[in-house]
């Protein structure tokens, strides 16, 4: 099949790359680009594991053409630590609350958690289920999640972190 | 040496031992994008394979033309059952003494069912070459409902079975019949109902479900020519077992496989089997030369590999007036499907579902199991759950509510009445269990004074007395579950898989300077073994858990283990763990003891380091140790410092729980809302309570989908009507009710560290919490049983059904 040429930045580098019209962005990014943290798990918009941060929103790569991206500012799980390589806020979030177990979804979790708090830096627990609602986790039951993503707001918008009472 | 300014409390906290909340190792990678699943390994020259499969769920495949599909570019090879015949592989054995077909041959036996395998040199091309198969099939009748299989005009699903009355269980009735299975004593038990004062009866079945890791099954195999060497990365749940069976079936030298499974994403039972995806990517892989990839997408995921449940319980107690259970008896249907691939210990055709009498003192039950074949994908795995403890604890806790409601007592109380007592442990079950140890009274207590049961009776009372009065159109209903698990497969004497003794393991290795590496027979979907295992290390032989590092999954490196899923891991590797830091420990000590120039017998441990009895100065520590062992070891002894440790655990271990589901449902809606669940787990010895946390809100949001919705389902043609996410219910953040977790601490008397497994007790314990809060709920307007799983549209026609719509 013919190919076509695309270019995009990703993660803040310019990248190039010849694919076919079909060819997912997933793929791209996972294939031609080398970035494997972004992850597949429905291929049919469900999951939420192929979450990138394309032109300032969510979407998940698994239903997007490498061909609509061009030109755009994509960022993925690889591009979400602080540039000194420490980890981000999120990141550390999610590992300080157990926010994670398999790791699957963990990428498209934070990518989207980090567009969220962007859209709303205070949310609340109510704010936070629905704006990850998206994203599907089969092992932790969210609630750890949550409050990776409170933590996070709260170290973000350099206020105190007080863990809910269970 | 020993830093006297240390405190013991802080050099105890710096190992990160046993009972701490360590952080896990594993989330530094996953964070930031750097896990390493099998799809993201890549070799050189990697080809995709990927499956035609059958639109029919029953049919005769009468051709298969695949020269189109050759001729479309990237296309390299189009493999069916006749060539996997040329290599013997056309069908493969089950882990349950069945054989399965590894590609159609001569007929289909379920929807979705592997056709034909196309090898392309990407995922798109392969595609195209599927499209391309040109199958010729002709439609038989099919068999969907497994209560008619065994009807004298059934359809004949399994002609391969002809003519053969006698299956790896025993004898076969009819030719849809696989195995019967028994456990108890009939007649006592016939005994028992003939006397009783009351007694229940009722069918309740536990629905087809889906495990559903969210990454999907998924291999890499690479076969180097040169070298007459298969390497197989894979999602393994067990890894030996794949390579061992490999070997068996194959018959390539075991030494010359190479079974790596890297980072898995979860796994709930799924990835126990071998599956024809496995089996076609390395014979692939060996025609072509080149490494072949095998990625199922979440539609084949659902449809073909490995189901859960399907068991069909008719259940029955007898109970004197007062309460007091005098015999159970319980007869299953299981739905198999179209091959047995129940993925369950060899000797064991229903698993562990003898669990079946619970957390009750039952004189005498007997249980009859019969699996028959349908139409409907392999399977029967362990869904987040010991195998087949799941339906035995929904069977047994839905049960008690019935005899509660007949008997017009409170369900805790009937429990409370029931329940083995703390003196009877070890206790041996009617259908031949030994539990090890158990306080029920306590966990049950202490869950009805947390939550003020008797508080929340009052106001379901008031509640109900509303509603019938036409003030509210909401009822209440309060779901109990108290169960007991059966984990830790397990002892060699009773449990194998095709004949591999289910023993597990673990080498510690020691580094002079201090550190090491723990390697593990079993292998981590999510659990945090990378931290937890380096914990017990930590405690038994005082290096940090920091200093450890613990490696899974690759058959070269790590001693033979059975791998992870039934909780066996903390049972049985967790005790492997113990065993091989004492033998270092034991080492160590003699080392010490030369070194502090006293008897092995004047030494005392103390945290991180041996100390001489009665001289608090005289300390030698184990990371000094370390440096001896390797380089001025006593005279006479070997130098090194590491231990191996195969553990056949002498026993199972028997976690157990007590749960309570508060719940509302409109009855003109069937809308419901979990308002609080409280879940107490007590799984004896606890080596990381965050971990375990985390367990238990995932079992438990895995048990809520399961009761509130999930399924697998088939229409009257044998469709699958819930084979994707638009489908099937996997609950988001926003229908995932809040979870309140609480503990006791009742330790294993024969493991080393008195744990007992706890990552399956909030599936086991979950699903009746839900089934039992629905059904509270709809009892006082008549009910005694709803089937799962109950969505907003079931309990609107339980609603309508009960006239209160």
């Amino acid at each position: 099949m013919a190919k076509t040429h695309v270019t995009m930045r990703v993660n803040g580098s310019e990248v190039e790359g010849l694919v076919e019209p079909r060819t997912l962005l997933v793929h791209f990014i996972r294939e031609n680009l080398a970035l494997t943290g972004t992850h597949i798990g429905c291929e049919t918009t469900h999951c939420g594991a192929c979450t990138v941060d394309l032109d300032g929103m969510s979407v998940k790569s698994c239903t997007v053409f490498a061909v609509q991206a061009e030109g755009s500012e994509i960022t993925t799980i690889e591009g979400m630590a602080n540039a000194d390589g420490t980890l981000s806020a999120l990141q550390e979030g999610f590992r300080q609350m157990h926010g994670l177990q398999c790791g699957f979804c963990t990428p498209g979790m934070i990518v989207r958690a980090h567009r969220l708090l962007k859209e709303n830096p205070n949310p609340s627990e109510e704010e936070i289920r629905f704006g990850i609602a998206g994203n599907l986790c089969r092992c932790t039951g969210y609630q750890n999640i949550v409050k990776a993503i409170q933590y996070a707001a709260a170290k973000i918008n350099g206020t105190e972190f007080r863990e809910a009472a269970e | 040496m020993n830093d006297m300014t240390i405190t013991r409390a802080e050099r105890e906290a710096k190992l990160e031992g046993m009972g701490c909340k360590r952080k896990r190792v594993e989330d530094i990678r996953f964070t930031q994008g750097k896990g390493n699943y099998v799809d993201d390994v890549k070799l050189p020259g990697m080809l995709h394979g990927d499956f035609v499969r059958s639109p029919h769920p029953h049919a005769r495949i009468k051709s298969i033309d695949k020269e189109k599909a050759l001729k479309v570019p990237g296309v390299l090879a189009v493999l069916t059952a006749e060539d996997l015949k040329g290599v013997n592989l056309a069908w493969m054995p089950t882990l349950a003494g069945d054989v399965q077909m590894v590609l159609a041959d001569g007929k289909v036996l379920f929807q979705n069912q592997e056709v034909a395998f196309v090898v392309a040199t990407d995922r798109y091309a392969a595609d195209d070459g599927i499209n391309a198969v040109e199958v010729e099939y002709e439609a038989l009748p099919v068999l969907v409902d497994p209560f008619h299989a065994m009807d004298p005009d059934a359809p004949v699903l399994r002609e391969d079975l002809a003519g053969k009355t006698e299956g790896a269980h025993g004898p076969r009735r009819h030719h849809n019949h696989i195995f019967e299975w028994t456990v108890g004593d009939r007649d006592l038990t016939d005994a028992a109902f003939r006397k009783a004062e009351v007694t229940i009866k009722e069918m309740i079945s536990y629905h087809r479900t889906h495990p559903s890791p969210l990454e999907t099954c998924q291999c890499l195999c690479s076969f180097d020519k040169v070298k007459g060497e298969l390497t197989i990365y894979g999602t393994f749940q067990a890894p030996h077992v794949i390579r061992t069976v490999v070997a068996l079936i194959a018959k390539i030298p075991e030494h010359k496989i190479h079974v790596i499974a890297p980072d898995i994403g979860g796994g709930f039972g799924n990835k126990v089997g071998a599956y024809p995806g496995y089996i076609c990517a390395a014979v692939a892989s060996i025609v072509t030369g080149r490494p072949v990839k095998w990625v199922e997408d979440r539609i084949e995921n659902l449809c073909a590999t490995s189901f859960a449940r399907d068991y069909h319980m008719t259940t029955e107690i007898a109970a004197t007036k007062e309460g007091k259970v005098t015999g159970l008896r319980v007869h299953v249907l299981a739905d198999h499907g179209a091959f047995d691939a129940c993925a369950d210990p060899s000797k064991w055709p229903a698993g562990f579902f003898n669990i079946v009498t619970g957390s009750y003192d039952f004189p005498t039950a007997h249980l009859a199991v019969d699996g028959v074949y349908t139409n409907k994908a392999p399977g029967g795995v362990a869904y987040r759950c010991s195998f087949r403890v799941t339906e035995a604890a929904y069977c047994i806790e839905r049960a008690m509510d019935i005899l509660a409601q007949k008997l017009g007592m409170d369900p805790a109380e009937l429990r409370l009445k029931n329940f083995i007592r703390q003196e009877q442990f070890p206790y041996h079950s009617a259908l031949g269990w030994e539990y090890d140890s158990g306080d029920y009274h306590t966990a049950m207590k202490k869950m009805m004074e947390v939550v003020d049961y008797a508080g929340l009776r009052r106001e379901q009372a008031e509640k109900r007395a509303a509603f019938q009065r036409g003030e509210t159109r909401e009822i209440m209903g309060l779901g109990i579950s108290f169960f007991t698990e059966i984990v830790g497969a397990g002892p060699s004497k009773n449990c194998d898989i095709l004949g591999i003794a289910m023993f597990d393991s673990c080498e510690i290795r020691l580094h002079p300077t201090g550190a090491g590496i723990a390697r593990m027979g079993t292998k981590s979907q999510g659990q945090g073994h990378e931290t937890t295992w380096a914990q017990i290390i930590a405690t038994e032989i005082g290096i940090p858990a920091d200093d450890i590092m613990v490696e899974e999954g690759n058959t070269d490196t790590a001693p033979y283990g059975l791998g992870t899923y039934g909780s066996r891991s903390t049972p049985v590797a967790g005790a492997a763990i113990a065993m091989a830091a004492r033998k270092v420990k034991a080492k160590a000590q003699m080392i010490a003891a030369y070194r502090l120039e006293v008897h092995e017998d004047d030494l005392e441990w103390d945290i991180d380091g041996f100390r001489v009895k009665g001289l608090p100065e005289k300390f030698l520590g184990m990371k000094d140790i370390c440096w001896i062992a390797y380089n001025a070891p006593p005279p006479g002894m070997e130098p090194g410092l590491e231990a191996v440790s195969y553990y056949d655990p002498p026993n199972m271990t028997y976690p157990f729980g007590a749960y309570l589901c508060v719940m509302d449902i409109d009855v003109d809606t069937g809308v419901y809302k979990v308002r609080r669940f409280y879940a107490l787990d007590d799984c004896g010895t606890r080596i990381n309570p965050m971990i375990i946390e985390g367990q238990v809100h995932g079992g438990l949001t895995e048990a809520f989908a399961i009761a509130m919705g999930q399924e697998i389902r088939y229409d009257e043609n044998g469709n699958v009507v819930t084979g994707s996410f638009m489908d099937f219910f996997l609950p988001t953040a926003v229908e995932t009710p809040h979870w309140e977790t609480d503990f006791t601490v009742t330790p294993s008397p024969h493991h080393p560290i008195g744990a007992k497994g706890v990552g399956e007790s909030p599936n086991v314990g979950g699903v009746p919490a839900f089934s039992n809060a629905v059904n509270d709920a709809f009892s006082f307007l008549g009910s005694t049983h709803i089937q799962m799983p109950h969505d907003f549209w079931r309990n609107w026609q339980a609603a309508k059904t009960l006239g209160a719509v």
